[in-house]
């Protein structure tokens, strides 16, 4: 796998992440382990800075008792998984016909100006990235992005420019931990 | 004032916590339920004409009916929250402000089939709502609700919420329980029916969110009183998510059987179009169904009034009509450019196209590069009948309705704005680098075609 060779993450299941794995198991059938790849693989991102190395999914593919194919099979299909370092606060627009309608594609073109990258790209300082992704299921409250957890909808050039200015200021939440 | 059965108590401060809930008469049903015998239950729900409100429309009842109670196996029911569909929020919606009606319908529901341990499957966007969810298990847990031997009936209920992480196509049941079991969300081959054969190969049924938390008001009222409400097939009341170019976006439970016009200018709903700009198109009841233009939106082809119910909408089948789907509604006004909106819901499905069947894998993808060149002012007289061509090769060609789903908006933009098409491949030069037809709406251009069709 590229991403081995490629880069490095410090691996570290604290006793919270552990404990949390453990009470996610409890949810499906002893021999049904497999069941809890998803939450799991969620739980572990958020604790390693939003993305799964290969060594890392090979430590879940361990705990779940799977083969580590069956990990990163999954890991490569949903959207959601980052098998790349990405910047701290990842904004994720949605791209999708009704937020289009009220203005995504402006909004996106600002927030890249306003950040110097282009979609896809992080900031040297490993601060800000910037996606364009398909519909969040906020249409009515659009154009609308989500960081982290949390959607931020109605969104205009002023409500990014301040969204940007906490971030930096580090006041805004972006797991609920 | 249309009747709510869903969202009447939303207003209600702190309703989203279980003591408040309760306080408002909640796990009534529950209660009910405890003392009455499940396939009873089953025949209420049939006996309401309850139809599955995610979109396909099946009547839920009798989808319960199918479930395997003989083999022995444990069951399970699935509610899908896996809300993915564009222009749909409506079950973030419910589940946001009333977690405890979800989590009674589901209570109920799984006692009227047997079924032991429950899930909800909700998208991995949704991670705020899943810990609303989280919470509010915990607290049915607490009251009694969930667990062994539940109020003293001998019943035992797990109920457990799981997210998925971000794909489309795990809404379709089968990919769900694949995803679920910790998998790609590559949809089954059927038959088997979840019925029989679903979850970890056990009888399994999968609902909606919307669908399920109509069951608590069925079960208290009665399917009779229930099925009063509503016009002919179309029984209750249904969400209605609203997007795009209208005034008031939002989710509004209506009965069905509300005429669109009404929908559409009514304060109480809309309230008509945002900046008062002139109405184009709708598409009714999310991406995958046929979009609706301006004349075929208030009337059906006969000149019926349009009514926000299944047969209604799809008056006129996909010629002239469209579908209540999973009533995303979508709005738009005259600066919209339906190519480029065309092209955008096919890079979706392209997107979400989970790349097992071929038809679905490489159509999509086409799709959307020839909308995209078009869209652009790259495209060539012929790409109107290769789109054609392509849609109409994925239709009824896939495992799963993605396919179709694909397809249908394509042909449903060709057979209503083909002069839109052709516009933009005759004067390339004016579409390139603009945005919709915001300086100016196409029915201000339109009459370039019909010249040079003169000379």
């Amino acid at each position: 796998m590229e991403t081995k060779t490629q880069y490095k993450q410090n691996i570290n299941f604290t006793p919270e992440l552990t404990a949390r794995i453990n009470e996610l198991l409890t949810h499906y059938p002893e021999d049904k382990k497999k069941s809890a790849l998803l939450p799991v693989l969620h739980e572990v991102q958020d604790a390693h800075d939003n993305w799964l190395s290969a060594e890392l999914q090979e430590r879940v593919a361990e705990i779940l008792e799977i083969k580590p194919i069956e990990v990163f099979e999954v890991v490569t299909f949903y959207t959601m998984f980052n098998q790349k370092p990405i910047g701290k606060y990842m904004f994720e627009f949605c791209q999708t016909s009704c937020c289009m309608l009220r203005g995504s594609d402006n909004l996106i073109d600002y927030t890249c100006d306003k950040l110097g990258i282009n979609l896809g790209q992080t900031t040297p300082d490993g601060m800000f990235s910037i996606a364009a992704v398909e519909c969040l299921g906020a249409c009515g409250y659009a154009p609308m992005m989500q960081l982290g957890d949390y959607y931020h909808e109605k969104l205009t050039p002023e409500k990014v420019d301040h969204i940007i200015t906490e971030c930096k200021a580090g006041n805004i939440k972006i797991h609920d931990k | 004032m249309g009747k709510k059965i869903l969202l009447d108590k939303i207003h209600i401060p702190g309703i989203k916590t279980y003591q408040v809930y309760r306080d408002n008469g909640g796990y009534q049903a529950v209660e009910k339920a405890l003392s009455m015998d499940p396939d009873v239950i089953t025949e209420e729900v049939k006996t309401s004409g309850l139809r599955g409100r995610g979109g396909a429309g099946f009547p839920t009842g009798m989808k319960w009916s199918f479930i395997d109670k003989k083999s022995g196996k444990p069951r399970h029911l699935v509610c899908n929250a896996d809300e993915s569909e564009p222009g749909t929020f409506k079950d973030r919606y419910l589940m946001e402000h009333l977690p405890h009606l979800l989590i009674e319908g589901m209570i109920v529901s799984s006692f009227a089939l047997g079924a032991n341990s429950s899930y909800i499957y909700i998208r991995g966007e949704y991670m705020w709502v899943f810990k609303i969810l989280e919470c509010a298990i915990k607290e049915a847990y607490e009251a009694g609700w969930l667990g062994k031997n539940i109020k003293n009936s001998g019943y035992n209920l797990d109920l457990y919420v799981h997210c998925g992480a971000g794909a489309y196509i795990c809404g379709e049941e089968t990919a769900l329980i694949e995803s679920l079991e910790g998998k790609r969300g590559n949809p089954r081959m059927k038959p088997p029916f979840p019925a029989i054969s679903g979850l970890w190969g056990n009888p399994t049924v999968v609902n909606n969110v919307e669908s399920i938390a109509s069951v608590p008001w069925i079960v208290l009222n009665s399917g009779e009183e229930y099925s009063k409400i509503g016009i002919g097939r179309s029984t209750g009341t249904k969400l209605i998510s609203a997007s795009g170019h209208c005034k008031n976006p939002g989710v509004y439970e209506i009965e069905l059987g509300l005429s669109v016009e009404e929908f559409m200018n009514s304060d109480e709903y809309l309230g008509g179009m945002m900046n008062n700009r002139p109405l184009k198109a709708i598409v009714p009841g999310g991406s995958s169904v046929p979009i609706l233009p301006h004349h075929l939106i208030n009337k059906t082809a006969e000149g019926n009034d349009r009514l926000i119910t299944y047969e209604s909408l799809s008056d006129g089948g996909f010629a002239t009509g469209s579908s209540l789907g999973s009533g995303g509604f979508i709005v738009y006004n005259d600066t919209a450019c339906i190519v480029r909106n065309t092209w955008n819901f096919s890079r979706f499905y392209h997107h979400e196209s989970c790349g097992q069947c071929s038809p679905c894998r490489e159509g999509t993808g086409w799709l959307e590069k020839v909308l995209h060149r078009i869209e652009t002012g790259y495209g060539r007289e012929e790409d109107i009948e290769l789109l054609w061509s392509v849609q109409a090769k994925i239709e009824g060609n896939t495992i799963c309705p993605l396919g179709d789903a694909a397809a249908w908006p394509v042909a449903a933009a060709i057979r209503h704005f083909r002069d839109e098409f052709e516009y933009h491949i005759r004067f390339p030069e004016k579409v390139k680098n603009r945005d919709h037809f915001v300086d100016e709406p196409f029915e201000k251009v339109k009459y370039l075609l019909q010249k040079q069709n003169i000379i």
